[in-house]
């Protein structure tokens, strides 16, 4: 294996992971914070993906469309929360999970009402089509490059607002013991309503991102999902800081799988079997890892309630 | 009450055993992938077809038709479902427009055991053209294998000394890749299988760089192709590998996704925009005209099955029923029905005997990307599994 593969596919892994964390980043807060469930998550990096389609196509710029597709989306978010969501912090997780599923299915249905049940199109912009020469000789997509420096951008943004402000501390506060915090003067209500249209623009950034790569589809939520959710449960509930080591550590795990698995398994297997059962095999894998983490630590790598 | 516990079986059971007579009305089931990254292929050869009923007058072979519409999903289960409703529930008496051989596969014994033909505007899998062949089968398309063999062909003739495979894993996928191997006379510097759907190419292109293959044989079709040529470009290996395809990656539905990357790449394909009859020039002028945009080889694909369907039910003047009279009608169809592929035939089990051309991707007059004809590559190519079917 050469080094040029190596860094590629480690760039790959890179890419996704920090991808993921947009997405884990926001449910995790919304699950420390407001003990919610949320599978309309997923909903909501749907609808930023689409509208920053919508948005890039009328406008006819990728970095225009940028702001407005995050902003909608947050307002989207904001007004789901106060309507809906706010609701459901009372009850238990199952009325929560039936609740945001219906929210799923209805999201999808209005997105195929409103822009048809094929996918559309969304282009990265014109300068970052193609390639840019690494050091080492590699090319590599010069959009994915792009992504990997928003996703690193939107930690350390989301570290600083964390660990160096006051709304940080808010929010730190919450997640940790919300009676407390409560108790202490915080305005709850706002507070969750903010984190709410925080979590919906990282929703829809990593939409932005992913749209030109992946498909602008109906039901493109519900994949990434799943794995945000194994992302959060191995960081830890709550945690900022576990959602970027949990989702770095299955972006990596899931592309070298991907990447390398079918390869050994080509060894010895005939070509249709191992290209079938690499990528299984990789999906299980990233399983494995979580079953471990939780063996070790039930409570996630970065537990945020003591 | 035991008494009523009798009737209503006895009365389903006499309505089902219902005897067949001449049909009054065609009503043709049309299962097909209408939505999804795919979902774009299943439009286009809908829309080829509707067109040609539309120039019918609404009429094919002179019958009132119908056509049932509905949306597999690329689910073949869903596929199999949609079939047996529209056998039993709405008792079409034709079938057609599947996309996908996976789907085609799965629905497969549903239509051949309630004796009703399928006209394939698409997917004709080895598995029904084989050792499976049958009666009821008809494709106005092609065998799965036959672009790959014309791509195979194709790079023999331009002297590429190694590939690299890609295709979905999937029957049409597999296919794909044995048709090629069968007439490539270079080396295979690996075969991969993609997943069915699968969007994010990284890892495969990061493959296809490490090994520095001369050629790339890509059959990734509908959103597949949109992504992977995209993603190709972007990662600069447009410039390193020679891309070859069959006619489905690189056909409008992609270019129009694409855009001027793709222009030079060369594909294979049964029919071309530019074909020289009046047959052609007729379809492209109409479907141009009702929907705004360049057909591709879908829509020809789906316009052709309705001539077939056509010409047939006025051969057999209308007994679709008639195993007999409507097969014999279907396999001389192709040779009377004036379609925009010229004059081709129908081999015993199912498959057409016809041209491949190598297509070229150029800029037209108006500034418009347009896969030219270049040259043929295969005449009067045969299926290869037509020897394993017992049919005459």
């Amino acid at each position: 294996m050469s080094p040029t593969l190596f860094l590629e596919q480690s760039l790959n892994g890179l890419q996704f992971g920090l991808m993921l964390f947009l997405l884990a980043a926001g449910l995790t807060l919304v699950f420390g914070i407001m003990d919610m469930i949320n599978l309309a998550h997923g909903s909501l990096y749907m609808i930023g993906a689409y509208l920053m389609a919508s948005f890039a196509q009328a406008t006819g710029s990728f970095w225009l469309a940028l702001p407005l597709a995050l902003a909608a989306t947050a307002v989207i978010g904001a007004v789901l929360e106060v309507s809906l969501l706010r609701r459901l912090y009372r009850r238990d997780h199952l009325a929560q999970v039936l609740a945001t599923f219906a929210v799923i299915l209805i999201a999808n249905e209005l997105v195929r009402i409103v822009w048809g049940p094929q996918p559309i199109l969304l282009n990265p912009p014109e300068a970052l089509t193609g390639p840019v020469q690494l050091p080492g000789g590699l090319h590599y997509a010069s959009f994915r490059l792009l992504i990997i420096g928003v996703g690193a951008a939107v930690a350390l943004l989301l570290y600083v607002l964390v660990s160096k402000t006051r709304i940080g501390m808010l929010v730190r506060a919450g997640a940790s013991n919300r009676e407390m915090a409560t108790a202490m003067g915080v305005d709850i209500r706002r507070l969750f309503t903010a984190v709410f249209a925080l979590g919906a623009a990282l929703c829809a950034l990593a939409g932005a991102m992913l749209g030109p790569i992946l498909a602008v589809q109906v039901g493109m939520g519900e994949n990434i999902l799943i794995l945000a959710f194994v992302v959060i449960v191995i960081g830890g509930i709550g945690s900022i800081r576990g959602a970027l080591v949990g989702s770095l550590l299955v972006g990596v795990v899931d592309t070298s799988g991907r990447a390398f698995l079918p390869l050994a398994l080509d060894v010895f297997l005939p070509p249709q079997v191992a290209s079938g059962a690499g990528p299984a095999l990789a999906s299980i894998l990233i399983y494995v890892v979580m079953a471990v983490v939780l063996y070790f630590r039930p409570q996630g790598l970065f537990p945020a309630r003591g | 009450m035991p008494f009523s516990r009798f009737v209503l079986p006895a009365v389903v059971a006499l309505a089902l055993a219902a005897p067949a007579h001449a049909a009054k009305e065609l009503k043709i089931g049309f299962l097909s992938t209408l939505s999804g990254p795919a979902g774009g292929i299943g439009v286009e050869i809908r829309d080829g077809f509707n067109l040609a009923l539309k120039l019918a007058g609404g009429k094919l072979g002179g019958m009132p038709t119908e056509v049932v519409v509905a949306d597999d999903t690329l689910n073949p289960d869903t596929g199999r479902q949609l079939a047996e409703r529209m056998l039993r529930r709405d008792r079409v008496n034709l079938m057609t427009g599947v996309v996908f051989s996976n789907v085609m596969l799965a629905v497969w014994p549903t239509i051949r055991d309630a004796k009703v033909f399928y006209v394939a505007p698409n997917a004709t899998p080895t598995g029904i053209t084989g050792k499976g062949c049958s009666p009821y089968f008809f494709s106005a398309s092609w065998p799965n294998e036959a672009h790959h063999e014309a791509a195979g062909e194709f790079a023999n003739s331009k002297g590429y000394k190694n590939a690299y495979l890609i295709a979905p894993n999937y029957p049409a996928g597999k296919d794909a890749l044995t048709g090629f191997k069968r007439t490539y006379k270079g080396t295979v510097v690996a075969e991969v299988y993609s997943k069915l759907g699968q969007l994010d190419y990284s890892a495969e292109l990061a493959q296809v760089r490490a090994a520095h293959p001369q050629t790339l044989y890509a059959f990734l079709p509908g959103g597949m192709g949109i992504n992977f040529i995209k993603q190709f470009v972007a990662a600069g290996l447009s410039h390193e590998v020679q891309l070859v395809v069959p006619g489905f990656v690189s056909d409008q539905d992609i270019v129009s996704a694409v855009g001027d990357p793709m222009l030079g790449m060369f594909d294979t394909s049964q029919w071309a925009y530019d074909l020289d009859n009046d047959a052609n020039r007729k379809f492209v002028a109409e479907f141009e005209k009702a929907y705004n945009r360049i057909p591709t080889l879908y829509a020809e694909q789906g316009y052709t099955a309705a001539l077939i369907i056509d010409q047939a039910v006025r051969d057999a003047k209308g007994k679709v029923e008639d195993e007999k009279a409507f097969r014999a009608a279907l396999m001389k169809a192709p040779e009377r029905a004036k379609t925009p592929r010229g004059k081709w035939k129908e081999a015993a089990n199912g498959t057409p005997i016809q041209d491949y051309y190598v297509r070229a991707l150029v800029k037209d007059r108006d500034g418009h990307i347009v896969n030219k004809k270049i040259a043929v590559i295969l005449h009067d190519h045969r299926d290869f599994w037509a020897k394993d079917c017992g049919m005459k």
